[in-house]
Parts: C-alpha cells; sequence; structure tokens
C-alpha cells in the first residue's frame, strides 16, 4: 500500500528567524496528506513553526562523483573565508 | 459535578485505549504514528478531566486511582468509546463520529461558567479540532475511494449507527449542569451535529441510515461485554501489583 505512496521531504522551521531545516521524509498520496503526517511524524515535541513538503522526485541532488569540482574549498584562499570578523555575543542564530 | 466528569474522563481514556491498540499494527508508517499521538492526546486529556474529578470528590483519589481502580460499571463513557477496532475503517469511522462530536462538545463547554472546565475544554479542543480535521479527511477520501473501501466505510457507519443517539440523550444530571451554567444539554449539538455529519457523508458519498434505533447506557454505567475485556487489559498492572512504580 505504502510503496504506491510517493515519498515526500519534509522541511520544519523551528522558530521565527531560522530557515526551514530537512527533517526526514514520509509516504503519502498527496501533498494534503503528506501535510498532515508531517505534523504527526515530525512536530510532535513543539518543534515547528512551519512546515513544507516537496515530493522527493522534484528535488535535483547533486551528484557524489562531482564532489571535487562541486565543493573543492581551495583552502589556500583565505580571502574567500570571512574568518576575520568577531561575532558580538548579542547576535544569536549566526 | 465528578460524575460529569467522569463522564469526560471516560470517554477519553476508553477511546485512548482502543486507539493505542493499533500501536504497531496500523496498514502504514505514517498512520501508525498518527493513531498512537490521537491515543496520547486523548489520554492526555484524561488526565485532565480524571484529575480534576478527583479534586472534585475529595476522597484522595487521583487520575491513575479513577482510572485503573474502577470496575466496569463505574465506566461512564459514550458506548462508542468502547466499541471494538475491527478493521482500520470500523477505528477511522468511530473516531469521525466521536470527532465531530467532541469538537462540538468542547467548544461549548469552553465557555462553561466553571473556569477549570471552560480551561480544560479550551486545551483540548484543539486537538479535538486537529482530530477531526484528520478522521474527516480520510472518511472522505475511503468513503469516495475505491470500490472496496468504499463497502467498508458503508459497513462501518451502519454498524456505529445504533451509538450515536446517546451522544444527544439528555439525562436528569445534564438538566442540572444546564442549569447551573456548566455544560449546555447534549440535544442542543443534536442538530449541529447531524448537519456536519450530512456534509462529510455526501463527500464521502456514503449513505446515511434511516434507523433511528439507538443503544443507551454508557453514560450511566451500562456497558458492552467488550468493555470489560478491555478494562481486563488496560488495569491488569494496577491490579496485579497495586501502587506498582517505575
Amino acid at each position: 500500500m505504502a510503496n504506491d505512496w510517493p515519498l515526500w521531504e519534509v522541511f520544519i522551521r523551528g522558530q521565527y528567524g531560522l530557515s526551514h531545516r530537512h527533517v526526514g521524509s514520509l509516504h503519502a498520496p498527496d501533498a494534503e496528506m503528506a501535510m498532515l503526517n508531517a505534523r504527526d511524524v515530525y512536530t510532535r515535541r513543539n518543534e515547528g513553526m512551519s512546515i513544507w513538503v516537496v515530493k522527493s522526485a522534484d528535488v535535483t541532488a547533486s551528484a557524489p562523483s562531482r564532489k571535487g569540482p562541486m565543493f573543492d574549498p581551495s583552502n589556500d584562499k583565505t580571502y574567500r573565508h570571512p574568518t576575520f570578523f568577531d561575532i558580538p555575543d548579542d547576535v544569536e542564530s549566526m | 459535578m465528578f460524575e460529569f466528569l467522569l463522564r469526560m474522563g471516560d470517554n477519553t481514556l476508553v477511546l485512548g485505549h482502543r486507539v493505542s491498540e493499533w500501536c504497531g499494527h496500523a496498514p502504514v508508517l505514517e498512520e501508525d504514528i498518527a493513531l498512537a499521538n490521537i491515543s496520547l492526546d486523548l489520554i492526555g486529556q484524561t488526565r485532565l478531566w480524571l484529575g480534576l474529578a478527583g479534586e472534585v470528590e475529595g476522597q484522595g483519589r487521583d487520575a491513575d486511582a479513577l482510572a485503573f481502580r474502577r470496575d466496569v460499571w463505574d465506566f461512564r463513557n459514550l458506548l462508542i468509546c468502547e466499541r471494538p477496532n475491527r478493521d482500520f475503517g470500523h477505528t477511522l469511522m468511530r473516531q469521525f463520529l466521536f470527532d465531530l462530536w467532541h469538537f462540538e462538545r468542547l467548544s461549548d463547554l469552553s465557555l462553561s461558567v466553571d473556569d477549570r472546565i471552560a480551561g480544560i475544554a479550551a486545551k483540548c479542543v484543539k486537538e479535538a479540532d486537529y482530530h477531526l480535521e484528520r478522521s474527516k479527511d480520510l472518511i472522505v477520501r475511503l468513503g469516495d475511494g475505491t470500490v472496496e473501501s468504499h463497502s467498508k466505510m458503508q459497513t462501518a457507519l451502519t454498524a456505529l449507527w445504533p451509538y450515536i443517539g446517546e451522544m444527544f440523550t439528555d439525562d436528569a444530571l445534564d438538566a442540572k449542569m444546564a442549569d447551573a451554567g456548566i455544560a449546555p444539554l447534549p440535544s442542543s449539538q443534536h442538530v449541529r451535529f447531524h448537519k456536519a455529519l450530512n456534509e462529510t457523508l455526501a463527500a464521502a458519498t456514503l449513505m446515511r441510515p434511516t434507523n433511528d434505533f439507538a443503544q443507551m447506557g454508557g453514560r450511566s454505567g451500562t456497558h458492552t461485554e467488550d468493555l470489560g475485556h478491555m478494562l481486563a487489559t488496560m488495569q491488569f498492572l494496577q491490579r496485579a501489583y497495586p501502587d506498582a512504580r517505575w
């Protein structure tokens, strides 16, 4: 039965000011049920302010084999890394 | 008042336990978790109602004592809450009929002149609202689904139909509660309930049974055999090992 249902990825925003985070996936016949299921499976301990559900098939993912060209961070180019700034203590959630 | 609180708390306790029997057995993982959540919500509501009932009674009984140390004839739940799960469709139909009644009842009780009752109802009505959204959605999907799902939902509706009448039948206690402004008469919900029910049944392409026969007795302690079997399981630990803690 569940095998006929598409897979959905669930994103939850924990509080205002933060972005939605991927929390997991689930099966559901359509978006409405995916939303209800997401609420039941992932938000029962006060985690959520907002939920997004996206069909897994609609996610375009990068290929692990392209890791080098995609992500090699050129660590020798220190000017690319914003590590020379002090972040004030009052700034939360950076 | 004590009796009235038992009626509220026993509904959610007995149905909550029934729904929990699905834990680990539901047709798909997502439904399994959803049913367990509903069960936990209902048992959480039970703690509030029976906790207050124990306070009002003043005999030193807390919610646990009331839940695990009373016998069948002391339970005051609607009969529909104790009906066995049978198949998934039957469970969902029972849930939907209860949710529809429960949501309206809690909405009314949130206006009670008794602050404690109004407070509990206002807290529980949010959960009931979600339960109803979910069960109504599933009734429409399965009723207006395949030939097989339609026929299962129709069978469930016909089987549970005689248990609706009890929800709206007033007795002497109801009259007292209504006079005191604590809770409106159950019969005052009748029209609203059936209007909402008709809308959902139409959307679900289900036929409304014409028989008006109603099974009664749960609210005054006359139960079906099934409740005794359920309590035997539910109360086993506290009966065999009184005061056991862990």
